[in-house]
């Protein structure tokens, strides 16, 4: 199964329809969350919601992930280790707010794992393969340092003398 | 007195709304785990996906609705007069700003780390944000200065 989602904010109905319309060309059947668009897909399955238990199972379980560029998806992708096509929101569209999902796919589209599409023609060319594998393995340096600096800043309130509970 | 302290209390408070800000605040958990938190966030159904005992469900808000997000304002001030934490830590957007105000004003250490998405300017909750913050964390380095902070991304 291959895993279309827009997301739980905002309907998507230029990818979900350019999508809809290639489908029957796919190796595999298409599972759509799709938000609360107007398109109603005549070649996937779909539904406007998943909670997010079912979410993660459809990606743990999915073939190829093509989604907006979000980072929950990202986030979950690279979790279990996914292929996935992003398609960023456009502002000028009026698919979003402002375009930082632009500036995600500028900043994050080169990781391994990651392809990203701007046009329908280069979604389709996408969607045809090969697909980036992501690497998995506990190389985020910049995590660790993340974590490590918060994790210092909370300790330092509450083990401060006199903060004894 | 830990035993027979309000199982949802806690000097830690992590809040994020749900989806993206949400998995930040997951990846940046194990940072967290040591001093016992409790999280908010807007999804119920989180709790259970990770496997989370002491949870608040916020009203889900962003800057388009405003009932909703007066919901979700009064919502947050609650929780955190109620609870009052030492330390506050978000990942944004709306609910995390909230709490972190309220935070802020009840003499709590307020930590905003902003989403991995901003990567060309700072969010808007995070601007918001910036002048009741003590640490105000971007994920790119790039964005760093004038009182926000690059010290590592969570991606």
């Amino acid at each position: 199964m291959i895993l279309l989602t827009v997301g739980t904010q905002l309907p998507f109905d230029r990818f979900v329809e350019i999508v809809d319309r290639h489908a029957p060309r796919l190796p595999d059947r298409i599972f759509a969350q799709i938000g609360r668009g107007s398109y109603v897909p005549a070649n996937m399955d779909w539904k406007p919601f998943i909670g997010p238990i079912e979410f993660e199972e459809r990606i743990r379980t999915c073939s190829l992930i093509i989604s907006h560029a979000g980072i929950g998806t990202i986030v979950m992708a690279q979790k279990h280790a996914k292929p996935m096509i992003l398609f960023p929101r456009r502002a000028a569209l009026d698919e979003h707010r402002n375009d930082h999902q632009l500036a995600t796919v500028q900043a994050l589209g080169d990781r391994q794992g990651i392809r990203t599409a701007m046009t329908e023609d280069e979604l389709v060319a996408q969607m045809a393969g090969p697909h980036s594998l992501p690497v998995l393995g506990p190389d985020l340096p910049g995590r660790d340092r993340l974590r490590r600096t918060v994790s210092d800043l909370v300790r330092d309130v509450l083990q401060a003398p006199g903060s004894g509970q | 007195m830990r035993a027979r302290r309000e199982r949802s209390k806690s000097a830690l408070l992590a809040v994020s709304s749900g989806g993206g800000h949400w998995e930040e605040l997951i990846l940046l958990r194990p940072a967290l785990l040591e001093f016992d938190p409790v999280f908010a966030t807007t999804d119920p159904e989180l709790s259970k996906r990770d496997g989370l005992e002491r949870f608040h469900v916020l009203p889900d808000a962003n800057r388009d609705g405003a009932w909703r997000a007066l919901k979700c304002l009064l919502a947050s001030v609650n929780l955190v007069v109620r609870l009052r934490p030492r330390v506050l830590v978000t990942t944004g957007a709306l609910p995390g700003l909230f709490c972190l105000i309220a935070a802020r004003a009840i003499g709590a250490r307020t930590i905003w780390i902003d989403s991995i998405a901003n990567s060309d300017q700072p969010s808007l909750s995070g601007r918001c944000a910036r002048p009741f913050a003590h640490e105000w964390f971007t994920q790119w380095p790039h964005l760093a200065g004038d009182g926000r902070r690059f010290d590592g991304a969570l991606l």
